[in-house]
């Protein structure tokens, strides 16, 4: 059993590497949440992968944040070898969320990233393919954001009356 | 230039050669896809060069739904994830509010949840055997297990009156103890069901018939079923023993004894014989969680934090507490932790996760579904490639793609 | 076990004629409406948790190959029955239609589920309100997912509807306007 925790020690390797990238450090329900700047996270996370054998990419989504003018991209990984995961956020600008692609170090990315740009409208440079992935391909609007309803507007046939809207 | 009338010359002639492909639309509606996804497949002759899958047919927006609903109404929207494997889906969920809100669940309700989702992977993976064999020919054993799949709905109904979107459980435990009828049936599945199992395992395992035709059919090696996020039975096969009930064991999966069968090539055979040994497995975790719900009081079934946990109902017409109670959760009044909150369970197709982020309120502010069956139907188009046209079929179906979990 | 003989099976009854040596006279429809609903070969459009109550409905415990439904056909050129099973979500909606265009008169649809009926708990941008937006059908079977008991009697009721038909339905002029509120010629 080593004295210093695995988490420490990331933070610490992290520190030495990338101090200026790291925006805020914290682990909500024992999950180390690191949250950094945008513009060197594929290096951060090729780094992760290459050093620290964080080899498998958990997840990978996005998430708006209307009053703060921004869209998050979460990204979760796992490393088998030492069962530990960790999560990572970057905050993009509302109006022209722009990252790189993952597909270069996981190929997993690939219909996750479609999946955040169909949702949010995040553009990912240097995907393969970035189209819509599960709406329809001539929708125009981003439907997970919190200003689009849920419900499809143009029905004519429900009382909103009788449904408590 | 002579012009001569040799036939020779015409061999001198350079012939230009161009390969014609054709393209073929498998999809969405084919009685070999196992739900509603389209592959054009380019292909020469027989074999497969390239295909581009089209999802998106059965797209739901649950996660959309989700931000409308408080935390016990979005139960029944997990349940059509993976439709098949309900329960999992619907416990998976509640552990994660119940990490969220830090609700401490009594031990015999946690062996509980482990034979509801045993049960249930047990039914997954019926589905999932007897359409390999009914893709490859062999329509019998889907005729024969079928019928105890009835048999695991039968017991559903007991616990929660619902077959297959099941809505089973409580956040907080479970909506009613398991009656004595719905142990008894438990007890007759268990006696009954490994015979027609032997059967089904005598049609197929050494049939020299299934076997060639499985046989290196759709290989994937471990290295690219990482790259590609597989978790889950796909995973297995290919060599990588990587089961979330072990490497982060929730609902008290680490007092139980059960190995984690491992494949060696990847293969369709492969992934058929994992999810054999899978769910003789669940049998003896079901045989074990029983024997361990005996040694525990036999009246728990829910934890008792009335804050978060609906009262019975007996009590909410005679006991003032438990009417305040009542009347908080449901109106929302309770005060739901801020946070954010990662939960996996494993599913029938692996590991199937929670991403909740509460912001005080009674409904979440984001919640995402880390969906296997979503992340590694990608790898699909680089498994067939160079395959032939019915073999890229029971690939497809033996990698157990549910189309509810592939759109959500 | 008890043995099945032969008197428990329950066989069609002919319709009313008149019947003498050799000859038994009836009227056309009757006799092939009886034909066609003992024989109906239905297509399993099943999309999603519906569907996986179908397999439950074919095997051998509810078996709905008794009322004649043994042969399933996938094409819809040699289909009956459309039996729309599950969420149809609005990019599935042309390809249910150009399944349903491709079907032979005469033809019946079966809307299994409140998701094919009405767009079930999912009122959602992204799914189709109820298949008879696009196509006409004729039983609607609600649930979620309905047990097969139920899906069993949405076949019933079709084979009532196919049984007392008329011939010349599928040629009259109220037929041909109804389609044409669909926009299917």
């Amino acid at each position: 059993m080593e004295e210093v925790s695995t988490e420490d020690k990331i933070i610490t390797v992290l520190k030495e590497n990338f101090a200026d990238e790291i925006v805020n450090i914290e682990s909500p329900y024992n999950f180390l949440t690191i949250t950094l700047k945008p513009e060197k996270i594929i290096s951060i996370i090729k780094f992760l992968y290459d050093q620290e054998r964080y080899q498998y990419l958990t997840t990978l989504s996005g998430i708006h944040f209307p009053d703060q003018k921004s869209i998050v991209v979460m990204y979760q990984l796992h490393n088998l070898f030492a069962n530990k995961r960790i999560r990572l956020k970057i905050y993009l600008p509302e109006e022209n969320p722009v990252t790189s692609t993952l597909t270069t170090v996981f190929p997993a990315a690939n219909w996750m990233e479609r999946e955040t740009y169909d949702f949010f409208g995040v553009i990912f440079e240097g995907h393969p393919n970035l189209k819509r992935i599960l709406n329809v391909e001539d929708m125009i609007i981003f439907p997970l954001r919190k200003e689009y309803p849920l419900e499809d507007q143009t029905r004519e046939d429900k009382n909103n009356k009788m449904f408590g809207r | 230039m002579e012009q001569t009338t040799n036939t020779s010359a015409l061999s001198d002639i350079p012939v230009k050669e161009e390969k014609q492909y054709s393209y073929l639309n498998l999809g969405p509606t084919h009685p070999a896809t196992h739900g509603i996804f389209q592959n054009v497949l380019k292909m020469d002759g027989e074999i497969i060069v390239e295909a581009t899958p089209t999802i998106g047919y059965i797209h739901r927006a649950f996660e959309k739904l989700a931000e409308r609903r408080p935390f016990y109404q979005i139960t029944p929207i997990t349940d059509r994830l993976n439709y098949c494997s309900s329960p999992i889906n619907n416990m998976g969920w509640h552990m994660t509010v119940e990490k969220l809100l830090g609700i401490e669940i009594p031990k015999r309700v946690q062996y509980l949840r482990v034979i509801i989702m045993e049960l249930s992977r047990i039914a997954d993976h019926i589905i999932c055997n007897t359409i390999i064999g009914q893709d490859v020919g062999a329509t019998t054993g889907f005729l024969y297990l079928f019928q105890y799949r009835e048999r695991i709905y039968e017991i559903f109904e007991e616990i929660c009156g619902a077959r297959l979107t099941t809505n089973i459980g409580r956040i907080g435990g479970l909506e009613r103890n398991f009656s004595d009828k719905a142990w008894d049936k438990i007890d007759q599945f268990l006696i009954d069901f490994p015979i027609a199992f032997k059967e089904f395992s005598n049609l197929l395992e050494r049939n020299r018939i299934f076997m060639d035709r499985t046989i290196n059919c759709g290989p994937l090696s471990a290295e690219m079923a990482l790259a590609y996020s597989f978790s889950g039975p796909n995973l297995r096969a290919a060599g990588v023993d990587y089961d979330v009930r072990v490497m982060n064991p929730y609902s008290s999966y680490d007092e139980f004894d059960f190995i984690v069968p491992v494949g060696t090539q990847g293969d369709t055979y492969d992934r058929f014989m994992v999810r054999q040994q899978e769910m003789h497995q669940s049998l003896s975790i079901i045989h074990q969680a029983i024997a361990k719900v005996k040694k525990e009081p036999s009246d728990i079934y829910r934890a008792d934090v009335p804050e978060y946990v609906l009262p019975p109902k007996e009590d909410v017409y005679n006991d003032m507490e438990a009417l305040i109670y009542h009347f908080k959760n449901i109106m929302g009044e309770t005060d739901i932790p801020k946070g954010e909150v990662y939960h996996s369970v494993e599913g029938g197709n692996g590991e199937l996760g929670f991403y909740l982020i509460s912001d005080g309120g009674r409904q979440p502010y984001r919640l995402h579904f880390r969906r296997p069956c979503f992340i590694f139907y990608q790898a699909y188009p680089e498994m067939i490639k160079g395959a032939m046209l019915s073999d890229a079929i029971i690939t497809m179906s033996s990698m157990n793609v549910i189309a509810g979990e592939l759109d959500a | 076990m008890e043995t099945v003989s032969l008197n428990n099976v329950k066989v069609s009854e002919a319709p009313d004629g008149i019947e003498g040596a050799g000859f038994f006279a009836t009227s056309l429809e009757k006799a092939v409406g009886m034909a066609r609903k003992n024989s109906i070969w239905p297509l399993p459009f099943a999309t999603s948790c519906c569907g996986i109550e179908f397999m439950a409905t074919m095997g051998s415990h509810y078996d709905l190959a008794r009322f004649g439904a043994e042969r399933l056909s996938f094409s819809p050129r040699q289909a009956d029955l459309l039996m729309v099973m599950g969420t149809i979500a609005k990019k599935m909606g042309p390809i249910l239609r150009q399944v349903y265009e491709q079907m032979a008169e005469p033809r019946w649809v079966l809307s299994v589920g409140a998701c094919a009926s009405s767009g079930g708990i999912f009122d959602t941008y992204s799914v189709l309100q109820g298949i008879d937006r696009i196509i006409p059908v004729d039983v609607y079977v609600p649930g979620c997912p309905p047990r097969p008991e139920q899906i069993i009697d949405g076949i019933l009721n079709i084979q009532k509807l196919v049984e007392s038909e008329s011939l010349r339905r599928r040629d009259s002029a109220e037929y041909k306007a109804m389609l044409n509120k669909y926009g299917i010629e």
